[in-house]
């Protein structure tokens, strides 16, 4: 089988967002679950949520990875196509399967974790392809 | 549960759309060739001048307010797997609004990362 050449930084900035992405979102999960959902719809509720959002550290420290993520992202994208950095970045699930266990008590079944794996095998596959295949639009 | 499927269908379609729109826009700014911060700041304020980027911002904000929500109601464990659904519309949406070329070997990939989505999905029940 013939490997895609990838450089290196395209992998580096993966792991980046592999590790900023769950974090942020277990981070939100986090405070969310401390705030409870939202009462309701209209303009009193929603603001209410809102300031309750603000005034949390969790969701600043949560929205702060998420936004370094982002920019992992954009970069990852200036690199390689989104089909082969969208399924490639899956990593990230085995990485909130643990945190969710380990951080937040959560039990991720043998099932689950095969799911996992298996998300895994597929990033594998995606990962043995050309990562750009694309001209620059500019 | 007729909020949660709501949700979920907000979190996939327009979180996706979002993030095609973001690549549309990285095809146009071109290649990072500079990581220093002066550089990266350059790029990302010349992304922002692209529609495409205010259209992905849009979208992604719908997508991220349904994923808030949603973490309220649903495990993060569970949440954020099933959003990984939409690694097929990623996929399309790259094969037709990017023009990428999606190989099968690249599809092929794709469905295993949904069919372990289907696996999450049944050891959550």
């Amino acid at each position: 089988m013939t490997v895609a050449r990838v450089p290196s930084k395209i992998y580096l900035f993966i792991m980046l967002m592999v590790i900023l992405g769950p974090l942020g979102n277990v981070l939100l999960g986090k405070g969310m679950k401390r705030i409870g959902a939202t009462a309701a719809w209209n303009q009193a509720g929603l603001l209410h949520f809102l300031t309750q959002l603000s005034g949390s550290g969790v969701i600043w420290l949560g929205l702060l990875c998420l936004m370094a993520f982002f920019a992992a992202n954009m970069l990852v994208l200036s690199w390689a196509d989104y089909s082969y950095v969208q399924p490639a970045s899956a990593v990230a699930y085995a990485m909130v399967a643990l945190l969710s266990h380990f951080l937040l008590g959560e039990v991720v079944t043998p099932v689950r974790w095969a799911g996992v794996l298996v998300i895994c095998l597929g990033v594998l596959i995606v990962g043995h392809t050309p990562p750009r295949t694309t001209e620059y639009r500019g | 549960m007729k909020t949660e499927i709501i949700l979920l269908f907000l979190i996939m379609v327009a979180g996706t759309g979002g993030e095609l729109c973001v690549a549309r826009t990285m095809q146009a700014v071109g290649p990072a060739t500079d990581l220093r911060p002066g550089a990266l700041i350059r790029l990302i304020l010349r992304a922002l001048q692209n529609g495409w980027m205010w259209l992905g911002f849009l979208l992604m904000a719908v997508g991220f307010f349904s994923l808030l929500e949603m973490f309220s109601l649903e495990n993060v464990s569970f949440v954020v797997p099933v959003t990984a659904l939409s690694y097929g519309f990623g996929a399309l949406g790259g094969k037709v609004f990017l023009r990428e070329q999606v190989t099968r070997k690249r599809w092929a990939g794709v469905l295993l990362v949904c069919l372990g989505v289907g696996l999450v999905l049944i050891g959550q029940r």
